[in-house]
């Protein structure tokens, strides 16, 4: 693509891009400041006690993921969309509109959550302060900002997937993005029924994270094999496809696994049973599709006599590698741990479920995104084959390994927490506080604690190699 | 030469993808249905007629609530005034809810609707779980309603120096800080009275919900381990 007025960048849609994923690695670091802060507060209870409690520090965290997430995912797309269509993104200066409205919107939502807190149990305070839905706790002025900021996505997407060269993976990005956007209504409606409430919020949480979103991994993965391998679209598309069919297969009445305990009816233990079981398998199948497409791309090099990797962005490569196997470690593996009714029983609302949250959504979420910052970097700094530097290794060691540190101290307390708080004790206030006392829960917090610390030095490194990225010699252009 | 085969063709798995998922989409909308109608409120004529609904009306805090096994569900369910000894609940028992019985079917729905307000405005869910979900910094209270903690013997209600369950509840709601049970307590979140009121209604509707048997063995057993 031609360079042009935008610093070498070729387009104003992946202008957007790199505006999307900034102030997505921003809020990606708050996330990991508010976990901080939580996690101190299970070793230290007395830690901001009335100031930042852990409800609101907690809120913060998990919005901060929710927001990040979808800020990287809306950047990815318009990073790609030129790339895939071959045209710039139609009604790209509405979309930098909707950026700053959406950014705006954001920070004031921040600011009442930690400002403001809480509110008296009326309507206005759902409105303008929060909804305490746990994920979806935007408060309703909000909701409509989203949606309408969505929209304008959606539109740009669907635009210039009609008008320019609709490939595959936009193809399928066009159905995804639609659902996506359309199932965050059903968050939006106040009801004084406590499971029907939950029964739609699992259609956001749910729908989202193991469908819609797994999916738009599928669709990214396919393009950065493409990207960064060269891989034939033709092969990665088909797998897209098959990928689709299986994620959406499993995933969609996977839902079930949440319907065990909620007031809904006992046919969901069978449905949710079935369906979430075999939700890890196209977690397996995308792992293996990425091993597959390196080893037959480097094998067609080998052939040719070049012993030369064929990969072009090593660290936006070891992201998505990672990807595949975090997603089927984190959302496949931790989460057929649990997804069984009998097992469920009694891991339901313990910290087993925080383990499988953490790890999946870092396994499947944030190492793809983090990826395609890489790959953005990349375009943005016309660089032809972008080297892993020291930062870049240290970045990537010490967010896994203090992701997977955290999880296993997690899965060990949610362990304590299923023998002693379930089990034996019958999960009353008294039983829940014998798990937490127990001395393997206690010591599970102080690690969780600790490897959050190595996270977050791990986040200071991977934002120090990419901002030096465009500067460092070492990159080939 | 043989022709191309359908398996590596992108065509077909493009059909065979929008046909599972429009197959799963349309199942769990025709399930969605089914749900719905078994998870809608109920209301006060249940109570009169002996319906049971898995989520009973708000009128339900006139009635005393127990969890009992069930031998035809195998586990325990939630049992409104009174069991007939097989599982199944009698609507007869009535139990004072903040000195009444007789909370009429507007008036419980006020304080119900209160209460679900307060339960998200105070934002219960990034602490406790409801029904098993939220955050797993303080105890479940899906069942919270039937803790012994709370009853005439309990320690919670001892602790507030309150003669019955509910105003022991409140109490406590109003003024957590004052009455640490651990080194981790709950904040004060400026609960007022009515609103207390409200949210102590929440829980006791809430824990008439049948929930499947979720959580199991609850209150059945104190003591029995030590947790360390």
């Amino acid at each position: 693509m031609a360079s042009n007025h935008l610093t070498g960048i070729g387009s104003e849609s992946r202008q957007l891009a790199t505006w999307y994923f900034t102030f997505a690695a921003i809020i990606f670091g708050a996330q990991l400041l508010f976990g901080l802060v939580s996690a101190i507060q299970y070793v230290m209870p007395g830690f901001l006690f009335e100031i930042l409690d852990f409800s609101v520090a907690r809120m913060l965290h998990i919005n901060a993921l929710i927001v990040w997430m979808v800020f990287a995912m809306f950047g990815s797309v318009y990073w790609l969309l030129p790339d895939e269509t071959g045209i710039e993104t139609v009604g790209i200066k509405i979309g930098k509109l909707l950026y700053w409205v959406f950014v705006a919107a954001i920070v004031v939502v921040i600011l009442v959550y930690l400002f403001i807190q809480v509110g008296p149990a009326d309507e206005m305070s759902i409105w303008f302060i929060h909804e305490g839905r746990e994920y979806i706790e935007a408060p309703r002025w909000a909701d409509f900002g989203i949606v309408v900021v969505a929209l304008g996505f959606v539109a740009n997407l669907f635009l210039t997937g009609i008008k320019g060269n609709r490939s595959g993976i936009v193809t399928v990005l066009m159905a995804d993005m639609i659902a996506f956007a359309g199932l965050y209504l059903c968050g939006m409606f106040f009801t004084d029924n406590i499971s029907m409430d939950q029964y739609w919020w699992w259609w956001v949480i749910h729908l989202w994270v193991e469908a819609t979103w797994e999916v738009f991994v599928g669709s990214l993965a396919a393009y950065g094999l493409i990207q960064m391998i060269g891989a034939s679209r033709k092969v990665v598309e088909m797998w897209l496809w098959i990928e689709v069919a299986m994620l959406f297969g499993s995933g969609i009445l996977g839902i079930g696994h949440h319907y065990f305990w909620i007031g809904t009816p006992e046919y969901w233990w069978e449905i949710g049973a079935l369906f979430s079981a075999l939700e890890p398998l196209p977690l397996v199948a995308m792992f293996i599709h990425v091993m597959y497409d390196w080893g037959k791309q480097q094998g067609k090099q080998a052939a040719s006599g070049s012993e030369e990797s064929v990969v072009n962005n090593k660290p936006a490569f070891v992201w998505f590698w990672m990807n595949a196997f975090g997603n089927f470690l984190g959302a496949g593996i931790w989460g057929f741990f649990h997804t069984l009714p009998q097992v469920n029983l009694y891991t339901h609302g313990t910290q087993f479920t925080s383990a499988h949250g953490h790890l999946a959504f870092f396994g499947a979420y944030a190492t793809i995104l983090i990826g395609m910052m890489y790959l953005a970097i990349q375009g943005t700094n016309g660089i032809k084959v972008l080297k892993n530097t020291k930062a870049s290794i240290w970045a990537v060691s010490l967010l896994v390994g203090g992701m997977m540190g955290m999880t296993i101290a997690l899965t060990i307390a949610g362990y304590v927490q299923v023998l002693v708080s379930r089990a034996q004790m019958g999960a009353t206030w008294a039983a829940y506080f014998d798990g937490q006392s127990g001395m393997w829960f206690a010591q599970a917090m102080d690690w969780r604690l600790l490897m959050g610390g190595v996270m977050f030095i791990g986040f200071l490194l991977l934002i120090k190699d990419l901002v030096t990225t465009g500067k460092n010699p070492v990159h080939l252009r | 030469m043989a022709n191309k085969s359908v398996w590596s063709d992108n065509r077909f798995w493009q059909r065979s993808a929008a046909w599972i998922t429009g197959f799963a989409a349309v199942l769990l909308i025709w399930l969605t249905f089914d749900t719905m109608g078994q998870i809608s409120m109920g209301n006060d004529a249940d109570f009169k007629n002996g319906v049971t609904k898995r989520v009973p009306g708000p009128t339900v805090i006139n009635y005393k609530i127990t969890y009992e096994m069930s031998t035809k569900r195998g586990h325990e369910v939630p049992i409104i005034g009174g069991n007939d000894g097989q599982g199944m609940s009698l609507f007869q028992e009535k139990e004072k809810f903040f000195g009444r019985d007789d909370w009429s079917e507007e008036e419980a729905g006020a304080l119900l609707h209160l209460g679900k307000l307060g339960s998200q405005t105070k934002n219960c869910m990034n602490c406790h779980t409801l029904l098993g979900n939220g955050a797993y910094y303080a105890p479940d209270l899906t069942k919270a309603w039937l803790d012994p903690a709370w009853g005439p013997e309990g320690s919670m209600q001892a602790m507030t120096g309150k003669d019955t369950k509910e105003e022991a509840m409140a109490e406590f709601l109003m003024h957590p800080s004052t009455y640490p049970t651990h080194a981790r307590m709950m904040p004060d979140l400026g609960i007022t009275a009515d609103e207390a009121k409200g949210l102590v209604a929440f829980l006791k509707h809430m824990s008439s919900i049948d929930t499947n048997g979720f959580p199991r063995n609850f209150g059945k057993i104190q003591g029995a381990v030590h947790g360390k």
